[in-house]
């Protein structure tokens, strides 16, 4: 009985008794043990272990990959069964868990095509000012072409005050003449340089708004979490009842409650998502950090008596945040999104901002003859739609990877 | 059961009471003067008569007592009762020109009509779609279905409404935005059409006209659609899901090794029970859809709930907004207690726990 016990380990990384911090991968192994990992079956059995628990141990051990080439069974080593793995920086760096993440983004193709779409934008947004040259003192607004109200069609040409025609612009059309490469809105707003200009808008509206949801969710989650009590009780029922509340209308209505005192701009509406969006994020972080105050480093640390609001800044949140940054990171998208929503219903940015959502607001004129005015809706559509779902696919290999009941059952 | 219904109870106050905090918050961003608009039908004529209004609803007192009374309002010599959200006055709205409570009274069987009429497709599809989804697993059914929910998560509301208004009404003229035609509106003006219910499809059947049925239809059915696309989204990722956990489960098992055929291991045996998450999330999709729908009925122009606050929103009339804000909250506490308490007759686990 004792043999078989001591048989159930087999896998010095995974042993107990053997000395913890030299075997985590990322750390340097030392040479003497290098040379033990290298030993042969031989090095997992013990001696006295019968016959049928020697023939478990190699089942278990871990086959090298190719069917039929290199070493198989009897002399399998540890240090050949494991050649491919090779330990990068970046998991020396980010340390295992968190490595596994990062490997599942980049694993299925709909997670490629997501961060391809991601890139993509990126770079609109950096090189805004090439693609589209801006007019006027704020280049966020969109330069309009007289004002007559009604739109027009994709590649009419610019007819007062054409801004300055960007450099590619020549050597791929071989023209002259600055167009309406969209076309235009209702007042002469050029679509083309609001749908550029309005990646920049997306970014950093996303960017804002999720970083203080995530600061405020962070905040109060690991509050609850780590003190837990009353006040765990007290918070975790005021986030019941702010998840009671409809999201976009309260979103809605608080922004137009601010906007008087704010004035029309990005920042009504950036508030109220703000106020009414954190919850998920602190419902996240407090349940990653019930598990970890458990752990052995943090009961030392409250052992030898450091004060409690250091252990958890220094010690629990910061392993506990991974999860909550990647889960934060592609909720950009459906900030965004929510975003233009609010746009579209006419509560946020001054008239003319370079906004997809205000540009479709601009079709909510024209309902009656939309085949038409189809550019209105499609180009600014089809970016916004775009945008959102290149985070939405990086989100959901997120999930997949997070979620250990999908683990390594592919998309 | 009782002890589950009475604890449920139990906590409808304290939601009610954390509703209005933070609604009655927004309203403290707002000045005396302005607040007091909550109260005023006519343009005041002085400051006097401002003066007063503030005096009256308390607006110059501590919070606590500001909260009160915009609770219960005040009981002038005459014993009228003014303001009080409790008692549904929402106040006046400027921009609609009437009570607040008149336009939920009028808005709000809309909203009620469209929520009955798309429930039935979201369900039967969503549900239809991550059954076949989790029963051929990795097959092309899975991916479609997979391709289908991530588009559907990333495609607004507004864009796809927008969408289907450019090929089905403007280009082709099937279906209409709005709530109904001309001649219905006459129609209903003249009393033609007994209103019953003041839901405008079920009270068309219930006369008998089936072409004011049509009619209805025609306007409700591009929302229906929008509606229900969305929602599918989730419910497919859910029922899969659900459905690919049990039918790893013994009893299924057991199911195929008696040798029933495949169709009733699905229908019977694994479907009903993969079905329990998917009834929680039916519960708070029709709760939301109950809570007034915001972008899809500002897209399509149909008069509900949702629009209403929007129209009124982006005119920055607080008064309306807010009181919307507080009469979905009320709905949407209301149906939660309902669907919880369904909930708990369905599942065992629930109500034992």
């Amino acid at each position: 009985m004792n043999d078989l016990n001591n048989a159930e380990i087999i896998n010095p990384l995974e042993d107990p008794n053997m000395p913890d911090q030299e075997f985590r991968p990322g750390a340097e192994v030392p040479a003497e043990t290098k040379e033990t990992l290298a030993g042969s079956i031989e090095h997992y059995v013990q001696p006295g272990d019968t016959e049928s628990v020697v023939d478990r141990i190699q089942s278990e051990l871990p086959k090298p990959k190719g069917e039929g080439g290199g070493p198989s069974g009897d002399n399998l080593t540890l240090a050949e069964a494991h050649s491919d793995r090779k330990i990068t920086r970046l998991e020396r760096w980010l340390g295992p868990e968190n490595y596994r993440i990062v490997k599942g983004l980049s694993k299925t193709w709909a997670s490629r095509i997501g961060f391809f779409l991601i890139v993509l934008f990126a770079l609109i947004a950096i090189f805004a000012p090439l693609i589209a040259p801006p007019v006027g003192s704020d280049p966020y607004m969109m330069p309009r072409d007289g004002f007559a109200s009604q739109p027009k069609p994709p590649g009419s040409p610019w007819k007062k005050n054409a801004p300055e025609i960007p450099f590619w612009y020549k050597s791929i059309t071989g023209n002259d003449e600055w167009v309406h490469l969209l076309g235009t809105a209702q007042g002469q707003y050029d679509i083309f340089y609001g749908v550029i200009w309005g990646t920049r808008t997306a970014f950093r509206t996303g960017f804002i708004v999720e970083i203080a949801t995530v600061l405020i969710g962070v905040i109060l989650g690991s509050v609850a979490a780590y003190y837990g009590g009353a006040t765990d009780n007290i918070l975790m029922r005021i986030v019941d009842i702010f998840m009671t509340l409809p999201y976009i209308m309260m979103a809605m209505i608080a922004a137009a409650v601010l906007t008087p005192r704010l004035g029309r701009s990005l920042l009504p509406a950036m508030i109220a998502m703000i106020a009414f969006g954190w919850m998920g994020y602190a419902r996240v972080i407090r349940s990653d950090i019930l598990s970890i105050k458990e752990r052995d480093y943090v009961m030392a640390a409250k052992v030898s008596g450091v004060k409690n609001s250091r252990i958890l800044f220094k010690h629990i949140i910061p392993n506990a945040i991974f999860p909550t940054v990647v889960l934060a990171t592609l909720g950009i998208g459906s900030v965004v999104l929510s975003f233009a929503a609010l746009s579209f219903l006419g509560i946020g940015t001054p008239l003319g901002y370079s906004d997809w959502g205000q540009i479709l607001a601009f079709a909510r004129s024209w309902i009656n003859n939309l085949d038409k005015y189809w550019f209105i809706v499609v180009f600014p559509g089809l970016t916004l739609t775009l945008f959102v779902m290149g985070w939405n696919l990086v989100g959901d290999a997120v999930r997949d990877v997070f979620d250990p009941r999908m683990r390594g059952r592919g998309a | 059961m009782t002890n589950y219904i009475i604890r449920r109870l139990l906590q409808i106050p304290l939601l009610l009471f954390g509703v209005t905090i933070i609604i009655f918050g927004l309203l403290g961003l707002l000045s005396p003067i302005e607040r007091s608009a909550l109260y005023i039908r006519d343009v005041p004529r002085n400051d006097n008569q401002i003066n007063a209004v503030i005096r009256q609803y308390a607006l110059d007192k501590p919070l606590p007592v500001q909260y009160w009374r915009w609770l219960v309002g005040t009981v002038d010599i005459n014993g009228v009762r003014h303001g009080g959200i409790l008692f549904g006055d929402f106040g006046y709205s400027r921009t609609a020109s009437q009570p607040v409570l008149q336009i939920i009274q009028a808005r709000f069987p809309n909203t009620l009509d469209l929520a009955l009429w798309t429930m039935y497709p979201m369900l039967a599809v969503g549900i239809w779609m991550g059954v076949k989804a989790a029963v051929y697993q990795n097959k092309w059914p899975d991916q479609a279905a997979r391709m289908f929910s991530i588009v559907g998560t990333s495609f607004p509301t507004f864009v796809f409404g927008l969408l289907m208004l450019i090929f089905f009404y403007a280009q082709l003229h099937w279906f209409l935005p709005g709530k109904m035609s001309d001649w219905v509106t006459k129609i209903m003006y003249s009393g033609e059409l007994k209103q019953y219910t003041h839901l405008l499809s079920i009270d068309a059947l219930l006369n008998g006209r089936l072409d004011v049925f049509w009619d209805a239809m025609r306007h409700m059915i591009m929302p229906i659609i929008t509606l229900s696309y969305i929602n599918w989204a989730t419910f497919v990722r859910v029922m899969r899901s659900s459905m690919l956990e049990t039918l790893r489960q013994d009893y299924v098992v057991t199911a195929r090794a008696k040798g029933l055929k495949e169709g009733v291991v699905i229908n019977q045996h694994a479907r009903p029970n993969a079905m329990l998450p998917v009834v929680t999330m039916a519960g708070m999709s029709i709760v939301g859809l109950l809570g007034g729908v915001i972008i899809t009925e500002t897209v399509f122009n149909y008069p509900g709930i949702g629009k209403a606050a929007a129209d009124a929103a982006s005119q920055l009339d607080v008064v309306t907004s807010v009181g919307m804000a507080i009469f979905t909250g009320f709905i949407l506490i209301l149906s939660n207690l309902v669907v919880d308490i369904l909930y708990a007759f369905i599942d065992p686990r629930v109500r034992l726990s």
